[in-house]
């Protein structure tokens, strides 16, 4: 139950630098998720924070102390690995209990923690089983059983749902969304590739990108208000559709003029400078709304069709080098597919980016 | 007729004799014994794959036969008779062998080998493998523990004798005796008793390389995470060597063990060509060379009692081995 402070981290391999200046604060509490394409940097972040890698550059203060050159051990956190990482030898309980064993308590004591963790995590009747007679899910409650049992001052999440299949992950994320709820006060920092899991956990997330923190915000915020062209693109599924434009009209919203022939009105404000501006107009495929009328912001033909059911995913024809823009309908609309469509949205829901930069935040 | 000409024979035999074997017997079983046609072509059809896996270890099972099974039996039939093989004397040799001081030496000395080599060859070989592990010579290292591997038996006891010849000019012992204490030489190969653990030793030194390398794959195996959560939970590094890493490799070292105590049961080499069993230095295989083309049958009775100390500890390491391929 601590804060961290991350003061201008950085980790270099020699002379490749992987991470720098990593600046964030972690209150009491927090759920922080780091997200980020695979290679960001953001495991080893999350392992530099447990002491499995040194720090290069920059302090790290946990509980407002610097822990940069304490052993994993004695910086109060504890670890749930993807690979589970469960002592095969051991029993259920001896995995739970052999931090305490190896720190000296009492068996009592012991005995009283694994019993608490294991009824949290309905794990009794496993108790006196290896591991390796446990299914996915459950060796990953054991894992995170193990750490519940040492009642760290942060828990650290390395990819913990990745190794479960797709049911059992969103059985699995809603127990750990449980856990932390029965359990506020604890810090818990949570590492992942997958943005549902970011989105449905944090309550900050950080998206690392490039060596370096992306934006930091609420889920809500980075989708809503991303910082920049990646973090619009990487947090949303399907990613974001950029549209090069220019600037026409500034004001209260402002107008953009399209490349490719479309215009929209974006509730971004603007000045009277910006005029002439190249921008790149963001648009999430779920906020298109299929129109007849002549103002539309994208026009092109239907070339695939995905009905999901629920919604229908358009692929339109690619023009040129860029992706191909895509469009997300409520409901069935095969009979799209082939079809010329014209599109349009809320001006709340664009975004204007101005070389890589979102508008909102210059 | 010449040797390559003989060799170049033999290889054509065996290769297309082989060859001719499956194919000829495969014809017979689809053809004449259960032909695929006919009213009862489909029960054929089953029986002839039945059978088919049989042809194909037939000739394992008949060489195995004759060249394992066969010995067996004929060995322990031989050492129920004298020694000119004429007359059946029961249990003789065997009461003989029980009767004599030196096989009941043997037989002491050899449990000392069972109990001191394979453990002294795994303790090194572990502390080997974990020592070199992350060492950036570690693999030079590793060649050289390894290389006694390559070394013959009686080569390797030749070196040793002159590490422990009973000359400070020559053996590196009595050379270190002389330099640290001025002591005279002397011949260690006959203090008695302790003479045993100099010989021991020669095929420790041997076998360390092969228990350091596969106890340094074992090593390798284990998943880095266990011993990083290990780190976590407040391990030091003598906790997760010994509460992570040899329990998870555990199957390992029993192989290796048991396969170094099988190897010991055979070695005769050392002991014969060291102290030819003098000095109270003799053991089984070597007591068993001593008297064979002397008297067969007292040494088939040597070597059925091998036999019977070595079964169990085969039986153990294959049990373990499979149990480690599952």
């Amino acid at each position: 139950m601590a804060d961290l402070r991350l003061k201008d981290i950085a980790k270099a391999y020699g002379e490749v630098e992987v991470l720098s200046n990593i600046n964030l604060d972690i209150k009491k509490g927090e759920l922080i998720v780091f997200v980020g394409p695979s290679g960001c940097g953001k495991s080893t972040l999350l392992r530099m924070i447990a002491g499995l890698e040194r720090i290069t550059g920059g302090d790290l203060h946990i509980d407002g102390m610097r822990v940069n050159d304490m052993p994993p051990a004695q910086r109060g956190i504890a670890m749930v690995f993807q690979s589970y990482a469960l002592y095969p030898h051991m029993t259920v309980r001896e995995n739970m209990a052999f931090a305490l064993k190896l720190a000296g308590k009492s068996k009592q004591e012991t005995e009283q923690a694994v019993n608490k963790a294991a009824d949290m995590l309905q794990l009794g009747p496993y108790l006196d089983r290896l591991p390796k007679a446990l299914s996915g899910g459950q060796r990953q409650r054991v894992a995170i059983g193990r750490s519940i049992v040492r009642d760290p001052k942060v828990y650290l999440f390395d990819e913990p749902l990745s190794n479960l299949d797709a049911a059992l992950r969103v059985a699995t994320r809603i127990e750990i969304a449980q856990l932390k709820e029965s359990m506020p006060d604890s810090t818990m920092i949570y590492v992942t590739h997958d943005q549902v899991e970011a989105m449905t956990l944090a309550s900050r997330i950080v998206v690392l990108a490039g060596g370096g923190i992306s934006q930091v915000g609420t889920p809500l915020e980075l989708y809503q208000k991303p910082h920049n062209e990646f973090v619009a693109q990487f947090i949303g599924s399907p990613a974001m559709n950029l549209l090069p434009g220019e600037i026409v009209e500034t004001g209260e919203t402002t107008l953009v003029r399209l490349s490719d022939g479309g215009q929209a009105r974006a509730a971004i404000p603007t000045r009277e400078a910006d005029k002439g501006m190249q921008v790149n107009l963001g648009v999430r495929p779920e906020d298109v709304i299929v129109t007849e009328g002549d103002e539309f912001l994208y026009r092109g033909k239907v070339e695939i069709t995905e009905a999901l059911g629920e919604l229908t995913v358009l692929y339109f024809e690619k023009k040129g080098e860029a992706p191909p823009f895509l469009g997300k309908l409520p409901g069935v609309h095969a009979q799209l597919r082939g079809s010329p469509v014209k599109l349009r949205a809320e001006p709340e829901n664009l975004h204007l980016f101005h070389e890589g930069t979102s508008l909102l935040y210059r | 007729m010449s040797p390559v000409l003989q060799g170049a024979a033999t290889i054509l035999i065996g290769v297309f004799g082989c060859i001719g074997y499956f194919y000829a017997s495969n014809i017979i079983l689809d053809r004449v014994l259960f032909p695929a046609r006919g009213p009862k072509a489909g029960r054929n059809i089953n029986r002839a794959n039945q059978v088919r896996p049989w042809l194909f270890l037939f000739p394992a099972i008949f060489a195995l036969g004759l060249y394992l099974v066969y010995p067996v039996v004929g060995s322990f039939y031989r050492s129920l008779f004298d020694r000119a093989g004429d007359d059946f004397i029961g249990l003789g040799n065997y009461i003989d062998l029980i009767n004599e001081p030196t096989f009941r030496t043997a037989v002491f000395n050899n449990f000392l080998w069972i109990l001191v080599v394979p453990a002294g060859s795994t303790f090194f070989g572990l502390a080997a493998a974990q020592l070199t592990d992350r060492l950036r010579w570690g693999n030079i290292a590793k060649s050289l523990i390894f290389m006694p591997m390559a070394i013959s038996f009686v080569g390797a006891s030749l070196i040793w004798k002159f590490v422990y010849a009973n000359n400070a000019d020559i053996g590196l012992i009595n050379a270190a005796r002389e330099a640290l204490f001025g002591a005279e030489p002397l011949d260690v190969l006959q203090i008695p008793f302790w003479n045993n653990f100099f010989l021991m030793f020669i095929l420790i030194w041997i076998q360390t390389g092969f228990a350091m390398v596969i106890l340094s794959a074992a090593l390798r195996g284990i998943p880095e995470e266990t011993i990083e959560a290990a780190i976590i939970d407040g391990a030091n590094p003598f906790q997760v060597f010994f509460r992570i890493k040899v329990p998870q490799i555990m199957g390992t070292i029993v192989v290796v063990w048991t396969t170094i105590t099988i190897l010991v049961l055979k070695v005769f080499d050392i002991v014969y060509t060291m102290t030819g069993g003098n000095f109270g230095t003799q053991i089984l295989p070597s007591y068993m060379m001593g008297y064979m083309f002397r008297d067969n049958g007292r040494a088939t009775a040597v070597a059925f009692v091998i036999m019977v100390i070595v079964l169990p500890v085969m039986v153990w390491n294959i049990v373990q081995a499979r149990r480690e391929q599952r």
